[in-house]
Order: structure tokens, then C-alpha cells, then sequence
């Protein structure tokens, strides 16, 4: 077990944090998960190390390291996560982006356990016969999220989709495609039963090694008691480790917020929608039952299922990159940010967050807590993401514009500037339906650059086209 | 259907390769290089001390290392391990070796050189215009090419960009080297060739081959990128571990795999055509650029496959074809499935399209009207054996897809659809088998058969999911008679079979598999004797098969029995097998020759769907009809037609490999170079195999299919450029579709402007 054993703390009811409640004990040296079912213990671990380099350290080779940037999948592995009645399922994660530590108290499921009582699983039986490995070195990480799709789907059809974060160079996908295709509903076997129970509850971590400090509160004043200037905050590290991996950062203290109960609300109330800043996308796509259609195209396009199992709107927004996928979305659905100190909460619109390049306007010892979507919802709305590949690519240009019920528009911009922005001067053409007009503010105010992902030409051409291409859905969807 | 040999291990995660067996080696040390911040630049100083001041450092390895020659280039000896010129970006200058891969980055971080910056040539262009090449002008001449396009009824002239590929195998070049029980040197290598690797280690240790051992378990994916440049980080792991005794493991991470290794050569092809009304190619003026990168590497070969492959599966009568290697400071291009096919077939097709769209003819028309027919000769003056395959193919595959009906169908959708149009298109693909290095078709194997009717094949192949060993092993179990489960295709080594080829063009099992088919023959020729006399019959009659031995149809006997009383008899029961291709050959000179066994062809069909707002496209559907002879392994085969076109789809569509002003490579990881993903592959996929196709003379009657069906993809591109076409006014564009290779939205998007105004 998790050696900071703290009591299970109730979120506080009111909105400010004047007192600290919660001071966290002294640091440890080590920390526990389960993998493939034994109880491991740790220490003397750097924090930077991968889920990834840890398991294959101890024989575990079946994951891969493809690319040390979650796009591959061959590093898949499952991580259990609690889901609603008591339950819980497997989410395939890329376990080249977790720090070890943040797997602590977790259960982590790799290939080498599916196999079990020596009996290929439904999965890997359909793969080998179908020709569904060649080189063989993806194999494991689609095996694994093959499994996690069997389970999900447990006998209702599969989706294909869900296999979006899992490459191969081999096969071209078919037999892939056929293999997943084929799965029934899962037998009744011991890592099948497992699902009938929720995942064990994430208690806090503080965990430091030499090169190191691990922090895992489980409230919310804990996590902006703890958080001081060299701290960054983490949820499903898919940003941070691409850094630690590929550009070798060492973030010497990192404090987590997967284990906050304040960050994982989700409510979809009569004069707005509150997403939490913890919840993945995964879960937020669970959980929003009544989303628009504009939020279902744009979660398919966000980077691909792997990384929406573990990625957060929170950090999607924090880290504040110009061709971040959810900016564009929120801002032409006017969302606001409340945004939580020690001094308490404060709302701050959306529109007028990010103000440079990669910069905010988070103050130290801030954290995102919510993302509220007012409502009414638009009445008519389009994401329109433009890239080299159609799915888990980073856009070349992003776009949303919508229509609200009173006519009034938003349109905003991923990959046209340093930041991610609304282009208000243009709002009103597009509300009275002038595309002529609107294109024309478009060419005047934006200003993209080329790079290797597409020309500034093409970027303006696609802004306006944008623009074109929506009059003509919603011509088409009337 | 058979599966793959290592289906099993793959699924359950127990495959291993050469990475997975790090925690084998205790004390292991970790390799990291110290990268150039220039595409070119001098070497002033380079001071290594300050990296063994890191904690976990061990040791360092420069020039003042290496016993014996400190240079990895195969042919040219072109490739220095540690260069006093960088001579592309990120080049490595030395290596830090530590007891933690975090700890090696750190002291590589620590090493201290100075540099002096030279201008860098960094496009095709810019090295045309300094005249800098590897090699050139290689030449293929027939006819009089500048007489009959001066009296062409119609000319076309034009040029066309092909971009390059990245391998993106999933498994990084890796190596692990380690001394053996005799003081002498072992490497596990992810490589395409064992006894290359084995020589290009030697040669650096300065020892004899016999002192050095070369395994290769298998590879996750290599698709020609390990084929040479395995050899380099092999070198590197022997040097540090004749240096320091301990094992060593280099693996490249994936941005420094990209960063440091070559890819498909990008190509810029300039062409003139002379056709007549009826768009029948008179005569074709062609000059192929390729961009070799720094050193030749393999550059040579790939040139003139692309100008033996720029006819495709057309006669043209007259052709005046050149090309050059560029010589430019970037990786290093090389091997990649096809081998410059690819680039040399593009351009053909490219111009077939262009003819067409300028007489108003229909592209396919065009191309069926220009295919070889019986009693033609290639350009190489070649006969093109078994030529009606081609019209076969054609023909099966345009009724098969509907391609008639289908193509009234998408113009119709197009009159009524303005801003997303749809393209339809066939192209047929002709592949050349056999290294056009002669003396590369050979091959050898040791099988040896125990007492047990258990069976160890050894062969120079290598496995790296092409399902190589899938075959060796039914070809084994099949021609000894024993069950498949009894056949266990061992790890290539060195030392089991020497002197070997790569495995690559396609030609693993032609080669690989005859000479197995050869060793397991000559087992079966003894054995048949001590058979008969068990059965007490006629050695004519006796017949194995399955793991028994029969007389005729009447009794039979465990193999098991007979391999004991052949033991027993003083006969051996191991042999060694080799092959050698026949009746090939080539003169450089005078390009003319056979360089090729015979051909691989196969047609396409794809329909794509491409919207105009914003240039993107998916693919709505493709048919695929490739000849593989008699296929043996047909779960193999369908995978490697399968997977060899979505590869080529990658080539010719979201692929694009970019270099930056500062010669960079720009899209140096998974996020910023995209293969195809799950909807990248056409939404219906049809594939078949060419029926009473047996290639006699080949294992089985087995045909090669490793490369050609990469070739099939131009389907997809010449479907965009339908689609493109069907944007202007009328769906006729003023001027031929200019579509620089990959079609990326941006492109597709320019082309349609185009093609709209």
C-alpha cells in the first residue's frame, strides 16, 4: 500500500482555502503497485523513470519503446480505473508517459499476464491466426488495447477507433482490423472478474528520491498548499514526459492532481456544463451524455484514444500551446475558466487566457479548476481540424465557429498565431451570414507562419475556407 | 492458413529482439554519441575528458579507439565513425558510454568540440548547381530518343519532386556486443546483414571475420533501412566493448534513429515526352536526381533500379535516360522496399497522366494502349518475360473491381457534388526480382535433422516479419516430410552459415528457400535407401510425408526409426544447401543485360474522395491484384500485399520527410512524421492473387513479394490526381495536374486551386 496513509478527506464545501487543513507527512522513500497481480514496492527510483523502462528493467520486454512520445502505442500496457456502479475497466495507456510514481497505488495490467492459465486470450488468438503481426513489435501494445476494447465493449460491437494510438508499419491494418472485429463477449475469466470491482482509491504520495520529489495530494487545498515555485503540476504527464523523454527536462518536483476529488466533477447543469480539470477525455466523453455534436467530432479528433485515457482539458489549456486541440473548441463555445489559489477561487474568461506565446494567465500557485461551458449550447457548431493525417495528427490549422440561438457567432483559431484566439472583428459577418466580409477580416487580422507542417499561405487559405466550408454544412444540414 | 512463424510469441509478448536482452548482460554499458549542431562543418578540437567527469561514465570512444579501421562504409569506405568533417546534421563526433543511458546523454553533453562551419548543400537543386555528386551520369539508351520526340506529334515536358521516406520500423537500429567465452566478439544486431555487419566489425576491430560473431534474433521492422545501416551502431557497441570488456548496448531512440540514419531517396526527375494522337509514348528524354545525402551507401544500386524501372509496364520506343547521386550534407539515403522502383515507375506515370489530361483521353485508355506486348524488350534490352500478365492482370482486375461502372458512377457523383469530388484510377505495377548485383543471388543453409525427427534450419536469411522464416520452415517441414511443428528456424548467426547476402529485394526466399529446399534434398537422397530397406521395398516407392515414412500407400514407419538406423548406418543427417540464381547478368557499360529472374506484376484500383475546402482526402476504396506465383504461404503473402500498399500509400500521401534551412531533419519523431494510421486504409480493401500464375525455376512456383506490391499505391495518387482534375471547369483542366510527391492536403489543395481557375 501507499505508505502516506491519510484519511480520506471530505472536499470542502466552501470556495476558499484560507487555512491549510492538511499538511502532508513526511516524505517516503518508497511506494507500492500492483503489476500483473503481485504487489511490487519501490524505492531509490528516480521520478522521471517510465512505467515503461520500469517493467522492462524487470523482464516485462512485451512493451516497446516505439517512440517515447505516445504516439506509437507499442508501449501500451492498462492501467485499471474506477467507473460508475462500483465497476471499473481497463484504459490502454502509453506507458512511455507515466512516471513511475504516478502508478502508485495503481494496477497495471501488461501483455504478458492476457495469456491466462498458459491459454491465449480471445485477442491474441484472433491476431495470430489472422495474420495480425508481422514484424511483431507493435503486436504487444495493439494486443493490450485490443483487450481493454473487448472489455469495453463486453459483447456490443467493437470500435475499431479505439485503436487509434496504436501504429503498425507491417500489415497495412486489415488483418488488425478483422482480428478486433471478431471479438465476442469476453469469457468470464479472473482478469474479466476484476472489472466487478472498483480500482483501488488513489490515497497521496509524496514520494522523493535523490533526483526527486513525487507529490500526489488528494485535496485541493493540500495540492496549492504544497505547490511552491519549483513544483509543476501533473495530471496525465502526455505533455511533461514528451519534454522529459525527447527533450530530456528534469522536472525536479512534480505534484499530481490525479488524485484530487475537487478536479474530477462533472455537471451538467441548467445554465452551464463544469468539467473538471482532472477527468480525462476520455472520462469527460463518458460523462457528457448530452454533448453537442461539435464535441463528439472534436474528441475524436483529439490526439487518439491512448492519450485521451490519460490526458486532461486542464493541461491541454495550461500548457497553453498554439495548436493545442481544445482551445479553438472552448473559445467558440465562449467557456470560462475558474481558477483556484490559496486565495480562493476567481472565474476568468477563456477569451483573453493565453496572452504569448505558451503563456497564461495563471498566476504562481494557481491552478485550473473547472471549465464552464454556458449554456445555451450554440445552435450550430463545427470543429474543423486540418492535418497531414486525418486522426492523431497535431493540426496544421484548427477552427471552430458557431451560431447561437440568438444568431449571435463565435469563430475561433488553433495554429494561426502564437496563441490559440477568438476572431471577434470577423463574429459579426459570419452572424449575419456575410462570408465575404468575414474572410476578408480573416486575411487582414491573421498572420500564420510556415513551418513543417504547412505554409502560412495554406494556413490563411484554409481559415477562410473554413469559413466556406461551414456555411456550406449548414446550408446542407438545414 | 498457416500463420506467422512467431505469431505466438509476438501476440504474448515473448518475441524477443535485440533490446529485449539488455537485462541478459549484468555491468551492460549504454551508448550515447555526441550529435554536430551542423550539417558540414571542420572538427577543430574535440576534448572527451570532461564526459568522464559525469557520474556513471565509464568510458569514451574517438578515433584514438578503434584498432583497426575506423570506418563503416560498406563499398566506398565513406562512412567514418568519427569524422574530422561533419558531413550532415547531428552526425555523431564521438561516444560517451556509461553505466545508465541517462548518465552516457549527460557526459555526451560534457564533450567539448569546436567547430568551424562550411557552407552546407542541402537540396537536389542546390547540388545540381554546385555539381555536387556521388556518382553520374548512369545511362540507359535505346533509339534514337531526340530525333523521335523532334518529330513527336505532341511533346509534354515537365518535372516532377518525389519525395523520400522514413523506414519508421518500429524497432530503432540496435546492437549489443559483448565478448564471448573465448575472448572474441559477439554483436546482437538488428540487421538485414549478418555477415556484412560481421565484416564492417571486424574490419574496425581490426581481427579476422572468423573472431566475430554476428546474431540477429529478429527485427521489429526494417524495410531496407537495416540492410547497410545497421553497420555503423554495430561498430560502435564492438569498439566500447574491445575497450572497456563490457557488454554494450547501442540503441538509437527514435528522433536519433531519424536524425542519423538514411531514408528513401527523395528524387527530382525532369522528363520530355513525345507521343502521338492516340497518346502513344514515341520517346521519353529523362534525367533522375537522387539525393544520396553524405555518403553513397547504397545510392548506386537504387539509381539504376529506378532508370531499369522507369518504363513500368510500357514500351517506350525510344528512351534517352540518365542519372545522377547528389551529394548532399543530410542522412545518408539508402535502402527502402522498392529500391528506387518506386521513383523510377512514378515518373512514367506521372507522364502517362499528363498525355492523357492533354489529349482529353481517359488516363487509363492511355495507359493500357502503351503497355509491352508480346516479343517486346525493355529499354536494358531484356525480354519482358511473361508479358500477357500484364493485360491479364489488367483486364481480371477491371472486372473484378467494377472499374467501368464505378467510373460512370464517380462522374456522375462529381456533377452533383461541387465541392468534394471523387477520383477513380488503375495503374499496373511490373517489378524486376533479383539483385541487379549478381553475384548477391546466392545463398546457403545448414539443416541439420536429429534422431528424433526434429529439424534445425539454419539459412543467411533474416526475419523481420516478412514472414521469411514462416516459409523456411514449411519448405523444410514439406521437402523432409515431417510435421511443421518438427522444423525450428534458428536465429541467423554468422557462424552457422557464412558469407551471406542481405536479405532484401525481395528475394529472402527465393534465394534463402532453394538453398534450404537444396540441404533438406540432399538429407531426404539418404535417407530414402535406409527407408526402403526398413520397408523392404522399392526406394522409388518410398514417400515421406509427415512425420512418416511410407512405402507407396502400404505400410509406414516413423521418420523417427529411419533417421536411427541411418545414424546407426554412419550416414549423416545434417547438409548444407545452396542456390544460385541462373542466367542472370548485366553490363554497366552498355546497360544492356538480364539483370532480373523474372518480373512481379500486379495492377491497382483505387477511388478516392478529396474535399475541396481544404485538400484533404480519404480513400474510399481499392482492389488489388498481384501476381505472387503459385503462393505457399498465402497468410504471408496477403500481408505483404497488403502492408507493402498501405506503405506505398504512406510514400505518395501523408508521409512527408523535411529537412530544415539548417539541414535538420524537420519531421524527426512520431509526432511530427505521420505514417498511416486505421483511416488511412482504403474503407473497402480487395485483395487477390493472379491465378495459375506458377513461376517455374522458383521455390514452389512461388513468386516474390516483398517490393512490388509498394508499387501498387500509385493508384491512390493517380485517383487524386483524378480528383483534382474533376474541380475544373467541366472536369477538364486547362493544363496537365502538377502534383509534387506526397500529395499532402497542402499540395492537393494548390493542385485543385489550379485546377479550378
Amino acid at each position: 500500500m501507499v505508505i502516506n496513509h491519510s484519511h480520506a478527506r471530505t472536499p470542502p464545501k466552501h470556495r476558499h482555502y484560507p487555512e491549510v487543513k492538511f499538511i502532508m507527512e513526511s516524505a517516503t522513500a518508497d511506494f507500492e503497485f500492483v503489476l500483473n497481480g503481485i504487489t511490487v514496492r519501490e524505492h531509490a527510483v528516480a521520478p522521471q523513470t517510465t512505467l515503461l523502462d520500469y517493467i522492462r528493467n524487470r523482464g516485462l520486454t512485451g512493451a516497446k519503446e516505439g517512440c517515447a512520445e505516445g504516439e506509437c502505442g507499442a508501449c501500451a500496457v492498462l492501467l485499471l480505473k474506477s467507473a460508475s456502479g462500483n465497476t471499473s475497466t481497463y484504459q490502454s495507456i502509453n506507458s512511455c508517459l507515466v512516471p513511475l510514481p504516478a502508478v502508485s497505488g495503481c494496477e497495471i495490467v501488461t501483455v504478458e499476464a492476457l495469456a491466462e492459465s498458459g491459454k491465449l486470450c480471445d485477442v491474441q488468438r484472433e491476431m495470430a491466426q489472422r495474420g495480425g503481426s508481422q514484424c511483431g513489435y507493435c503486436t504487444p501494445g495493439f494486443v493490450v488495447s485490443m483487450f481493454a476494447e473487448q472489455l469495453r465493449a463486453d459483447g456490443r460491437p467493437v470500435d475499431p477507433h479505439n485503436l487509434g494510438g496504436n501504429l503498425c508499419r507491417c500489415t497495412g491494418y486489415r488483418p488488425i482490423r478483422d482480428a478486433v472485429e471478431a471479438l465476442g463477449a469476453p469469457p468470464d475469466t479472473p482478469l474479466r472478474r476484476r472489472l466487478d470491482q472498483p480500482a483501488p482509491t488513489l490515497l497521496p504520495v509524496h514520494y522523493e528520491s535523490a533526483e526527486g520529489k513525487f507529490w500526489r495530494p488528494c485535496s485541493l487545498a493540500d495540492c496549492l498548499e504544497l505547490a511552491d515555485d519549483d513544483s509543476r503540476f501533473v495530471a496525465g504527464n502526455t505533455d511533461l514526459g514528451v519534454m522529459t523523454n525527447l527533450r530530456h527536462q528534469r522536472f525536479r518536483h512534480l505534484v499530481s492532481l490525479e488524485g484530487i476529488p475537487e478536479l474530477r466533477v462533472f455537471e451538467d447543469g441548467p445554465d452551464h456544463v463544469e468539467i473538471g480539470v482532472g477527468l480525462t477525455l476520455t472520462e469527460i466523453g463518458e460523462r457528457w451524455l448530452h454533448a453537442p455534436d461539435v464535441f463528439r467530432e472534436w474528441l475524436c479528433l483529439f490526439a487518439s484514444p491512448l492519450i485521451r485515457n490519460r490526458a486532461t482539458l486542464g493541461g491541454n489549456l495550461a500548457t497553453a500551446s498554439p495548436i493545442g486541440d481544445s482551445a479553438p473548441l472552448l473559445l467558440a463555445l465562449d467557456a470560462e475558466l475558474v481558477v483556484a489559489s490559496r486565495a480562493g477561487d476567481r472565474t476568468v474568461p477563456l477569451n483573453g487566457f493565453f496572452h504569448g506565446y505558451r503563456q497564461t494567465l495563471l498566476a504562481p500557485g494557481e491552478i485550473i479548476r473547472s471549465i464552464r461551458i454556458p449554456k445555451p449550447l450554440p445552435e450550430f457548431a463545427r470543429f474543423y481540424k486540418v492535418a497531414k493525417r486525418r486522426v492523431d495528427d497535431i493540426s496544421t490549422i484548427a477552427a471552430c465557429i458557431a451560431i447561437g440561438a440568438d444568431g449571435s457567432a463565435r469563430i475561433a483559431f488553433g495554429g494561426v498565431a502564437a496563441v490559440p484566439s477568438r476572431v471577434m472583428d470577423a463574429e459579426s459577418a459570419i452572424a449575419a451570414g456575410d462570408i465575404r466580409t468575414a474572410k476578408d477580416i480573416l486575411r487582414r487580422t491573421l498572420h500564420p507562419m510556415s513551418d513543417h507542417r504547412g505554409s502560412a499561405e495554406y494556413r490563411l487559405a484554409m481559415a477562410c475556407s473554413l469559413v466556406d466550408k461551414f456555411f456550406w454544412e449548414r446550408g446542407q444540414s438545414k | 492458413m498457416i500463420a506467422h512463424e512467431s505469431a505466438h510469441l509476438h501476440v504474448t509478448g515473448e518475441a524477443l529482439y535485440t533490446d529485449d536482452l539488455v537485462q541478459r548482460y549484468p555491468g551492460i554499458l549504454h551508448a550515447w554519441p555526441v550529435t554536430a549542431p551542423h550539417a558540414h562543418a571542420r572538427v577543430l578540437s574535440l576534448d572527451v575528458a570532461p564526459a568522464l567527469l559525469e557520474p556513471g561514465v565509464v568510458a569514451t570512444l574517438t578515433a584514438a579507439d578503434v584498432p583497426g579501421e575506423g570506418n563503416s562504409g560498406a563499398n566506398r569506405h565513406d562512412e567514418p565513425l568519427f569524422p574530422d568533417e561533419v558531413t550532415h546534421h547531428s552526425q555523431a563526433v564521438a561516444w560517451v558510454l556509461a553505466e545508465s543511458l541517462e548518465s552516457a546523454r549527460l557526459g555526451a553533453a560534457r564533450v567539448a568540440v569546436e567547430y568551424e562551419p562550411l557552407a552546407p548543400v542541402l537540396t537536389i537543386e542546390d547540388a545540381i548547381a554546385q555539381q555536387s555528386f556521388h556518382s553520374g551520369p548512369f545511362q540507359i539508351r535505346r533509339g534514337d530518343a531526340a530525333t523521335a520526340l523532334s518529330e513527336s506529334p505532341h511533346r509534354i515536358a515537365g518535372q516532377l519532386f518525389i519525395g523520400g521516406q522514413e523506414h519508421f520500423y518500429l524497432e530503432t537500429q540496435c546492437a549489443i556486443s559483448r565478448l564471448d567465452e573465448t575472448g572474441d566478439m559477439i554483436v546482437d544486431s538488428s540487421t538485414q546483414h549478418p555477415t556484412e555487419t560481421q565484416e564492417i566489425v571486424a574490419r574496425a576491430l581490426g581481427i579476422a571475420r572468423n573472431r566475430v560473431t554476428v546474431q540477429c534474433l529478429r527485427m521489429g521492422g526494417a524495410f531496407g533501412g537495416k540492410e547497410v545501416q545497421a553497420n555503423p551502431w554495430a561498430a560502435i557497441a564492438a569498439l566500447g566493448t574491445w575497450k572497456t570488456k563490457r557488454p554494450v548496448r547501442v540503441r538509437l531512440p527514435r528522433h536519433l534513429d531519424i536524425a542519423l540514419t538514411g531514408k528513401r531517396h527523395p528524387f527530382l526527375a525532369k522528363f520530355e515526352a513525345g507521343f502521338d494522337n492516340e497518346g502513344i509514348l514515341r520517346g521519353v528524354d529523362l534525367q533522375l536526381y537522387s539525393d544520396g545525402g553524405w555518403s553513397l551507401d547504397l545510392s548506386d544500386p537504387v539509381l539504376w533500379r529506378a532508370l531499369f524501372h522507369c518504363d513500368n509496364a510500357y514500351l517506350i520506343p525510344t528512351l534517352n535516360a540518365s542519372g545522377w547521386v547528389c551529394k548532399t550534407h543530410k542522412t545518408s539515403q539508402t535502402a527502402f522496399r522498392g529500391f528506387g522502383g518506386p521513383q523510377g515507375m512514378i515518373v512514367i506515370e506521372d507522364i502517362l497522366d499528363r498525355i492523357a489530361r492533354s489529349l482529353g483521353l481517359p488516363p487509363h485508355l492511355v495507359r493500357e494502349r502503351n503497355f509491352y506486348r508480346e516479343g517486346d524488350t525493355t529499354h536494358y534490352g531484356m525480354p519482358v518475360k511473361d508479358v500477357g500478365r500484364i493485360t491479364r492482370i489488367w483486364n481480371e482486375l477491371k472486372q473484378s473491381s467494377d472499374f467501368d461502372t464505378r467510373l460512370t458512377a464517380v462522374r456522375a457523383f462529381n456533377a452533383a457534388s461541387p465541392h468534394t469530388k471523387r477520383g477513380i484510377a488503375i495503374t499496373p505495377a511490373k517489378f524486376g526480382i533479383s539483385f541487379t548485383a549478381t553475384f548477391f543471388n546466392q545463398a546457403g543453409a545448414l539443416v541439420l535433422m536429429y534422431r528424433d525427427g526434429s529439424v534445425q534450419v539454419n539459412h543467411g536469411g533474416t526475419e523481420m516479419g516478412q514472414g521469411l522464416n514462416t516459409k523456411i520452415r514449411q519448405i523444410a517441414a514439406k521437402s523432409l516430410g515431417v510435421p511443421l511443428e518438427s522444423v525450428r528456424t534458428m536465429p541467423t548467426r554468422t557462424d552457422k552459415v557464412p558469407n551471406t547476402s542481405p536479405t532484401a529485394a525481395s528475394a529472402g526466399t527465393d534465394l534463402n528457400g532453394a538453398a534450404v529446399l537444396d540441404a533438406c534434398r540432399q538429407i531426404q537422397a539418404r535417407l530414402v535407401p535406409v527407408a526402403a530397406e526398413l520397408l523392404g521395398c522399392d526406394p522409388a516407392n518410398v514417400r515421406f510425408d509427415n512425420g512418416r515414412v511410407w512405402n507407396g500407400d502400404l505400410g509406414n514407419i516413423e521418420i523417427a526409426k529411419v533417421l536411427d538406423a541411418a545414424y546407426r548406418n554412419r550416414i549423416p543427417l545434417f547438409a548444407r544447401g545452396y542456390y544460385r540464381t541462373p542466367d542472370i547478368h548485366f553490363d554497366p557499360k552498355t546497360a544492356t543485360g538480364k539483370p532480373f529472374h523474372y518480373f512481379a506484376y500486379g495492377a491497382a484500383v483505387c477511388e478516392v474522395e478529396v474535399d475541396g475546402f481544404t485538400g484533404e482526402h480519404r480513400t474510399l476504396r481499392a482492389d488489388l491484384l498481384q501476381d505472387v506465383g503459385d503462393s505457399f504461404s498465402p497468410l504471408v503473402d496477403l500481408g505483404q500485399v497488403e502492408g507493402g500498399f498501405m506503405q506505398g500509400v504512406g510514400w505518395l500521401t501523408v508521409e512527408e520527410l523535411l529537412w530544415d534551412s539548417q539541414g535538420r531533419v524537420a519531421t524527426s519523431g512520431a509526432s511530427t512524421y505521420k505514417l498511416p494510421s486505421w483511416p488511412e486504409m482504403p474503407e473497402v480493401f480487395r485483395v487477390d492473387f493472379l491465378q495459375r500464375a506458377t513461376e517455374p525455376g522458383v521455390v514452389f512456383g512461388s513468386k516474390a513479394v516483398g517490393e512490388p506490391p509498394f508499387m501498387l499505391a500509385f493508384a491512390v495518387r493517380e485517383a487524386l490526381r483524378a480528383a483534382v482534375a474533376a474541380f475544373a471547369p467541366d472536369g477538364k483542366p486547362a493544363a496537365p495536374v502538377v502534383l509534387d510527391s506526397p500529395a499532402t492536403p497542402e499540395r492537393i489543395y494548390w493542385a485543385l486551386e489550379r485546377a479550378r481557375s
